[in-house]
């Protein structure tokens, strides 16, 4: 008896032992957000094919319109401005043309709010952007929304036009 | 045998202190009528090195930063009494010190026997006269302690010294590259020690009312999560990681439920309560409108809450057992992220006038508000655990640093980080602790 009280003490020790190595160590960083690099990926080459050519995506051609992932949003509003309605629509009928092509719509605020609020706003940004494409016709299983509010701020000094740059819902393509 | 184990838990307890900058406090408006005391140098009266840690120091600081009263500083004292023998009252009655410490510090084997006295100037009485014993590790923070006996001894109020604040930490601009900690530190700053860090966002802690556990969200997974952290083993519990958001975390004053917000539906967050034994939730707001920062009423039966259901953010209360949520702020248009004060009858909020952002605080009772601060990014209030101080994170120099002010408005005073390029934010102030 007393020695399986004094085994289990000792097991406690170690517990406890453990929980420190736990406390002091930092906790692993999660990996960053996904870059959308889906599109752009080589095909894999193999020795006996021939050498193929393939199209970069339009999402990464600077002139065309689904090169711009980013709608901005008035104070305290998360309505969408009538300029960011061409762009959103080609992003709809680009979604709606490659089906398994996933996104993320990420909202932010400027800094002129409380945190946890902000968090709301950010997320009421991202479900414009999300409602529009939908009504577009995108299939929901293809967007995720997240808010993160007045974190991972662009811009960082006290002015409207920092802040306007803050306020934004990015659609961010997801690689599969 | 269960001893030894206990000292093994000790040693794991103390030793998370992460090397960190310490928080400088500056008095950035002060009242007329502090009342000047006198804390003396502590003696120490045996061969060897003195302690690292200035009791003294720490006590004067503690009482300066209440507002109530100013420490007198050393070089102005005409003598330096280490024992009640060797006071002169006359020294302090002219430089008009209302109440005098005296103290001394002795070796007790690997410990310290600390002995203090407080007299009033005037009648030469003791107030007070006590010896407390504390390991080396634990003297400032038996210098705090001391802080509170003669606080509570002078003003009839438990002070708040001997309690810990949480914040996050973050370095970098606040961009993609930003570092993130949750921090836990002594009352006034000293002693920070990182509980928890990561390269995303960590947001909303919030301590459980016995000061064991900090609930919080955390941005780890690039989603966000609600968790639950022993501050003293690093154990961690994942409450939420529901679809949509999971924010705003708040104890319940038993410690049994915690106040969340979820989204009941894409784009549409609501209270809800989750208890803390079964997770289960219960949905406490209904509307369609954006329902966030729950906070507690001290006897557990309603929560104040933001929501712009009539248009702009305003605070609103609703009762657990039912009903429809009752607005209660009218004053501007954004009042936001409520807490309420340990008796129940003062509202502190976030409040915008002219477009800056303030601490204000509303008598529940007349509805009056008072805006406290002056700052244009002042956020995220939360009152000490005694009433009588709030404190809150502002924008200096264009980085956030932690303030504090009076509930009145008569003083306030800023931690600032020495660290270049760190800023602080979401301050919460923790409990009473038992010991």
């Amino acid at each position: 008896m007393k020695f399986l009280r004094y085994g289990f003490m000792a097991f406690v020790v170690v517990l406890f032992a453990a929980g420190c190595a736990k406390t002091v160590k930092p906790v692993t960083p999660p990996p960053a957000t996904a870059p959308s690099t889906s599109a752009t990926t080589p095909p894999a080459t193999s020795t006996a094919a021939p050498p193929s050519v393939t199209q970069l995506s339009p999402l990464d051609d600077p002139n065309n319109i689904l090169y711009k992932k980013v709608v901005y949003f008035d104070f305290d509003k998360s309505n969408i401005k009538p300029e960011f309605l061409d762009m959103l629509t080609a992003h709809a009928k680009y979604l709606i043309a490659h089906p398994s092509q996933k996104i993320r719509i990420e909202g932010y605020t400027d800094e002129r709010g409380t945190w946890e609020y902000n968090i709301a706003l950010g997320d009421r940004r991202a479900q414009s952007v999300r409602r529009f494409l939908l009504f577009q016709g995108v299939n929901p299983d293809q967007i995720s929304t997240v808010s993160y509010g007045e974190a991972h701020s662009v811009c960082s000094q006290h002015n409207e036009a920092c802040w306007s740059q803050n306020r934004r819902a990015v659609l961010v393509y997801l690689s599969p | 045998m269960w001893r030894r184990v206990l000292l093994v838990f000790g040693l794991c307890m103390l030793p998370i202190v992460a090397s960190h900058a310490t928080l400088e406090i500056t008095v950035t408006r002060g009242v007329n009528t502090a009342v000047p005391v006198a804390i003396v140098p502590f003696g120490w009266e045996v061969q060897g090195p003195a302690p690292s840690t200035d009791v003294a120091a720490v006590i004067g600081a503690d009482l300066t930063r209440s507002g109530r009263f100013k420490a007198i500083p050393d070089k102005s004292m005409l003598e330096k009494p280490t024992q009640a023998s060797a006071i002169n009252f006359t020294n302090w009655r002219i430089l008009a010190v209302n109440d005098l410490v005296i103290g001394r510090i002795k070796p007790a084997g690997s410990n310290y026997q600390v002995e203090f006295q407080l007299f009033n100037v005037y009648t030469g009485q003791q107030l007070l006269g006590l010896s407390i014993l504390t390991t080396p590790q634990g003297l400032r923070w038996t210098a705090h302690k001391i802080s509170d006996l003669i606080y509570q001894k002078l003003t009839g109020q438990q002070g708040a010294f001997a309690t810990r604040i949480a914040y996050v930490e973050i370095s970098g601009k606040g961009g993609k590259d930003s570092h993130y900690a949750l921090v836990v530190a002594d009352s006034d700053g000293a002693n920070p020690q990182t509980v928890f860090e990561s390269s995303q966002p960590i947001m909303s802690p919030d301590w459980s009312p016995d000061g064991k556990y900090i609930a919080y969200v955390s941005f780890e997974s690039g989603l966000p999560a609600i968790y639950m952290q022993d501050i003293y083993t690093g154990k961690r519990e994942l409450l939420s990681e529901r679809r949509g958001l999971n924010s705003a975390p708040a104890f319940s004053p038993d410690g049994k439920s915690l106040a969340m917000v979820l989204s009941s539906s894409p784009g549409n967050p609501d209270i809800y309560v989750m208890d803390l034994a079964t997770h289960k939730l219960r949905r406490i707001t209904h509307s369609e409108a954006i329902d966030t920062e729950p906070t507690w009423s001290p006897d557990g039966r309603s929560l104040y809450f933001t929501s712009d259901r009539g248009g702009s953010p305003q605070i609103y209360k609703v009762s657990l057992s039912g009903g429809a949520p009752q607005r209660i702020t009218f004053d501007g248009n954004y009042n936001a992220r409520s807490r309420i004060s340990p008796d129940g009858k003062t509202l502190a909020m976030v409040h915008r006038e002219n477009g800056q952002l303030r601490i204000a605080v509303m008598n529940l009772n007349t509805g009056a508000l008072l805006t406290l601060t002056d700052g244009s990014l002042d956020k995220s209030p939360s009152f000490a655990p005694n009433g009588g101080m709030i404190i809150y994170e502002a924008d200096y120099h264009d980085r956030g640093v932690l303030a504090e002010v009076s509930v009145d408005g008569q003083v306030s005073e800023r931690l600032s980080e020495s660290q270049r390029g760190v800023s602080v934010y979401a301050p919460v102030w923790g409990p009473f602790l038992s010991q």
